[in-house]
């Protein structure tokens, strides 16, 4: 028993010598910053964004963070292109190779990686339909639609256009389950019109459904008049007897167009009733039955130099990869909330729309940029750019990003090798993974989805990430699992602890954290155990379980 | 001590790894006084328990009978320790009904069940802007954060979670246990108990390194949550879960349904001081669309008429009848009218939900419906008016107003008038 408080004197005590040494160890040598800052890419456009974002560091008088480390950095672009974290094999494959352009290469490798399908399938099924699928909309059939999007590297604007003017089956057209999942009620279309400004266009006009914009000059007919653009469908939901009980059941669900006409009635605050047609920017669409008005819409978030259809979607992007967008939250543009960088926001719409909305090049433009190498760790230079205190954004380091659910799973997946030992079955594994998604998602479903870069973490999480099944498993010494592998290996302690660090942090730990462990599986009779609480504790951490 | 164990180890568990050494007296005694003055504080510390049937009772069969008219269904009304009449299958409740009162003329526009638990949760329509909180995340933020020496989150659901914290934020989301007490993955076995000093070690180890790298606020709010987790798998409070010490008797006195055990379940977790429980009436379904009578009389009824009473007998044997404010409802009542499958259908022009304890003025009913259960005769109450009447039992000011993310002013309950009647 005093053998044990004594232990944790000492560990305490060299965490105490061996703190100040920390940022030190970790930050990379200091870079001369004269030099044009390259991940090896030639694409002019890239220096282009690099120079805006330069000039608001100036202008702010900030001096920013250094470049990332390659093992910092390879971890941040896995998270983000592919969803989940390198092998320890990756990272030790990037750190040996010595080609300059190294950086623009995996973007490019992770870019045709299946897994980036995977990823950003899973990031827009949870912004169309949600996270807990609603009532009688097909998950599988949104996923798919989505799936072969991203793999076809569809033009965005034709993705959205598809989205919008929908119908049918909802497994035969996976497109209608993002109107399905905005009809649960009886609305008058008041929730697609909300959903389908704030996704696709970037704007909140929902609020101007009772009332004119507090802040700006968006009146209350404004949101009525988009309204008026999806009241010519409904949808029909169609049922079937269980054959075993005999019970009515859902069988499917499906959008047909009405025949609506004529326009839509409000009313104003006053108790005035009004009267909206269809109009988009100020163009007018023929209210008669004959017209198809999601048709007409599709066509006119289109129009245009710089639509909002294509800012959002930069703007949407540039808040996925660093943390913040140019306004806050990505998604409420216009006057009233003017963007941190209005004029490389307003050039990069206007270089997707050039390149017909390819958000495969998108991509390649910000994770080629300087700003999302650099590293996410501030100093007394750059401080005061700190959006999360309400500052506007100057991009001089990277934003600490909560990983989503689905990054989280399959990052312990990667980390512990669990996919190797007898997970080859994919539906079993897909079935597996949503369930351990929906425990992780219980109260889960406050205003999320706003701020991915607020830790919001609740008590079952971090109790589940402590005593869940995934980490006993993970942990486990079974055969054929990554700690049973490991440590049958003949090699030192060292040698094993710095493996373990590899493949969760994906970094090599410093002298503090060798010394810990050390004294962790140094003291402990039995080494077995040691080791799994060694591991246990990487995959509870902090760094673990951010994207950095 | 606190310094060695950053995740709150400072009691059960780590006593059990020092017991013996020479620093564990001291430690032992200044722990004890401590809980003992807890205890003293936890008594008179406010709180409330909210009885939710889900479905949408027939409040008609129970609390506002209407003998003689063609609505009025099977059911003979019984009079009570109270100024007012109830069901005859709610024979016990009846005898402390002089503790509890009826708000007989909610009328809540809401006839949707989705829509309805809403409104009845949180004060406020369903608005495609916002996410408004439940109001049991309203009493976690305003009375919760202050209890310091609470261990264990300061909103329990018993039986399932209906709604969030919206803006409030996630610290103040409904925890959710099962009625037996049990929490996902907080009971750890003997082996991990004893690992997780070095585990917690290690741990903080790391985290305070990535901490001290500075990269924001996040990193700090982890290790926060950590602690808190930690805090509920050791703490003493985690007794309060343990449902099943209670005397034989009690256990029977309540029901030893789900619906009997969560209630004293939520009996126990008033008792370390959680402000706000939310106990799932799951007798059964309420929402009786058909054969609503035999339902009632055979099944829903009596379990319901058992929990009430016994959870009002416990509470004012203790002396904690005044501080606990018991609340009963549904997203809505049901059709006076009885429909050719001797069922009643959603209806939310005027229903009754019962309050009482919480120190308000009890034995009454107030508010009125006509003879056929249809209209009110004078005043009507909204959600807004019975949370704002709760918020004053629990000595919250009503003149709070909280901030939606987008910086819209949100009043408390909805800016809805505690009943006069009922405050005094």
């Amino acid at each position: 028993m005093h053998r044990f408080s004594k232990q944790l004197c000492v560990v305490f005590a060299s965490a105490i010598c061996a703190g100040s040494l920390v940022s030190l160890a970790d930050a990379a040598p200091p870079a001369s910053r004269a030099k044009a800052f390259s991940t090896g890419s030639f694409d002019p456009f890239i220096d282009y964004i690099n120079g805006q974002i330069r000039q608001g560091w100036k202008d702010n008088e900030v001096e920013p963070s250094p470049v990332a480390t390659d093992a910092e950095w390879l971890r941040r672009v896995h998270l983000d292109l592919i969803g989940q974290i390198p092998s320890a094999e990756t990272v030790e494959k990037f750190a040996k190779d010595r080609d300059t352009a190294k950086r623009s290469k995996v973007i490019d490798q992770l870019l045709d990686d299946p897994a980036y399908v995977q990823n950003f399938t899973n990031v827009w099924t949870n912004l169309l339909i949600g996270r807990r699928t609603p009532r009688r909309v097909s998950r599988s059939g949104m996923q798919k639609f989505l799936r072969e999007a991203f793999a076809k590297n569809r033009p965005w604007n034709e993705v959205v256009q598809d989205l919008v003017t929908a119908e049918g089956h909802f497994e035969e057209n996976g497109a209608v389950n993002y109107l399905l999942a905005q009809m649960q009620n009886n609305d008058e279309g008041v929730q697609v019109t909300a959903a389908t400004t704030r996704l696709f266009l970037g704007i909140q006009v929902q609020c101007t459904q009772c009332h004119n914009h507090p802040f700006n000059d968006w009146k209350q007919n404004q949101f009525w008049e988009y309204n008026s653009f999806f009241r010519q469908m409904r949808r029909i939901n169609h049922r079937k007897t269980d054959p075993k009980t005999g019970r009515q059941v859902d069988d499917y669900s499906e959008v047909v167009s009405t025949g609506f006409n004529g326009p839509v009635y409000y009313e104003k605050r006053s108790g005035l009733m009004q009267v909206a047609y269809p109009i988009f920017e100020n163009i007018k669409v023929d209210p008669q039955a004959g017209i198809e008005r999601r048709k007409e819409f599709s066509k006119l978030i289109v129009k245009g130099e710089k639509p909002l259809i294509a800012s959002a979607i930069v703007n949407r992007m540039w808040g996925y990869f660093i943390g913040y967008g140019f306004t806050r939250p990505v998604d409420d543009m216009g006057p009233h909330n003017p963007a941190s960088h209005p004029e490389l926001l307003a050039r990069m719409t206007e270089e997707l729309v050039k390149k017909k909305y390819d958000l495969k090049q998108l991509a390649r433009w910000i994770c080629n940029s300087e700003a999302y190498n650099l590293t996410s760790q501030f100093g007394r230079k750059n401080e005061i750019d700190s959006p999360e205190k309400g500052e506007s954004p100057l991009f001089s380091h990277m934003y600490v990003k909560n990983m989503s659910a689905e990054q989280l799973y399959d990052s312990l997946i990667v980390a512990t090798g669990a996919h190797k030992s007898g997970q080859s079955n994919w539906e079993r594994a897909e079935t597996q993974r949503r369930r351990w998604m929906g425990q992780f998602m219980v109260a889960f479903d406050g205003d999320s989805g706003d701020d991915s870069t607020t830790f919001n973490g609740t008590i079952p999480q971090a109790l589940m990430m402590m005593n869940g099944d995934l980490t006993k498993n993970a942990i486990s010494a079974d055969k054929g699992s990554y700690l049973n592998q490991l440590l049958s290996e003949k090699s030192s302690d060292q040698v094993k602890i710095r493996k373990m660090f590899l493949s969760t942090l994906n970094r090599y730990p410093d002298r503090r954290e060798i010394k810990g462990a050390q004294s962790l599986v140094g003291s402990s009779k039995n080494k077995l155990s040691a080791y799994q609480d060694l591991y246990w504790a990487l995959l509870n951490s902090n760094e673990f379980i951010f994207n950095h | 001590m606190t310094i060695l164990n950053p995740y709150g180890m400072t009691r059960r568990h780590f006593l059990n790894h020092v017991a013996g050494a020479a620093t564990t007296i001291p430690t032992m005694h200044f722990l004890s006084h401590l809980e003992a003055n807890a205890s003293q504080v936890k008594k008179q510390q406010k709180a409330c328990i909210l009885i939710w049937m889900p479905g949408g009772p027939p409040t008609i069969d129970i609390w506002d009978l209407k003998p003689g008219s063609k609505n009025g269904g099977e059911f003979k009304p019984i009079s009570t320790k109270g100024d007012m009449q109830i069901s005859e299958h709610m024979p016990q409740t009846a005898q402390v009904m002089g503790d509890l009162s009826l708000i007989r003329s909610m009328s809540t526009r809401e006839a949707d069940h989705a829509r309805g638990t809403y409104y009845m949760h949180s004060a406020y329509v369903p608005n495609p802007t916002v996410v408004h909180p439940t109001f049991g995340s309203v009493v976690s933020y305003e009375l919760g954060s202050r209890r310091k020496e609470l261990d264990i989150p300061s909103f329990i659901s018993v039986g399932g979670s209906r709604g969030s914290a919206g803006f409030l934020g996630m610290a103040h989301s409904p925890f959710v246990v099962s009625s037996d007490g049990t929490i996902q993955n907080a009971e750890i076995n003997m082996t991990e108990q004893q690992r997780l000093g070095q585990r917690l070690n290690m741990l903080e180890v790391l985290e305070s390194g990535f901490i001290k790298s500075k990269r924001g606020e996040s990193a700090n709010s982890h290790k926060d949550i950590y602690k808190k987790a930690v805090n509920l798998m050791t703490s003493k409070q985690m007794e309060a879960f343990k449902v099943d010490q209670e005397p034989a008797a009690l256990k029977d006195a309540y029901g030893t349904g789900n619906f009997g055990k969560g209630l004293l379940l939520a009996r126990r977790l008033v008792e370390v001081g959680v402000p706000f429980i939310e106990v799932s009436a799951s007798v059964g379904s309420w929402d009786l669309h058909q054969g609503v009578f035999d339902s009632l009389k055979n099944n829903n009824l009596p379990q319901l008429d058992k929990g009430i009473s016994a959870l009002v007998t416990d509470l004012k044997q203790r002396a904690m009848l005044d501080d606990v404010t018991i609340v009963c409802m549904g997203e809505f009542g049901r059709t006076p009218r009885i429909n050719q499958n001797v069922g009643r259908d959603h209806w939310a022009a005027s229903w009754t939900a019962m309050v009482g304890g919480g120190g308000l003025k009890n034995g009454q009913a107030v508010g009125k419906t006509d003879s056929d259960g249809i209209g009110i005769e004078g005043k009507s109450y909204l959600p807004g008016d019975l949370w704002a009447t709760v918020s004053h039992a629990l000595g919250i000011p009503l003149d709070i107003v909280h901030t939606s993310k987008r910086g819209r002013p949100m009043k408390l309950a909805n800016g809805g008038t505690p009943i006069k009647e009922l405050i005094g």
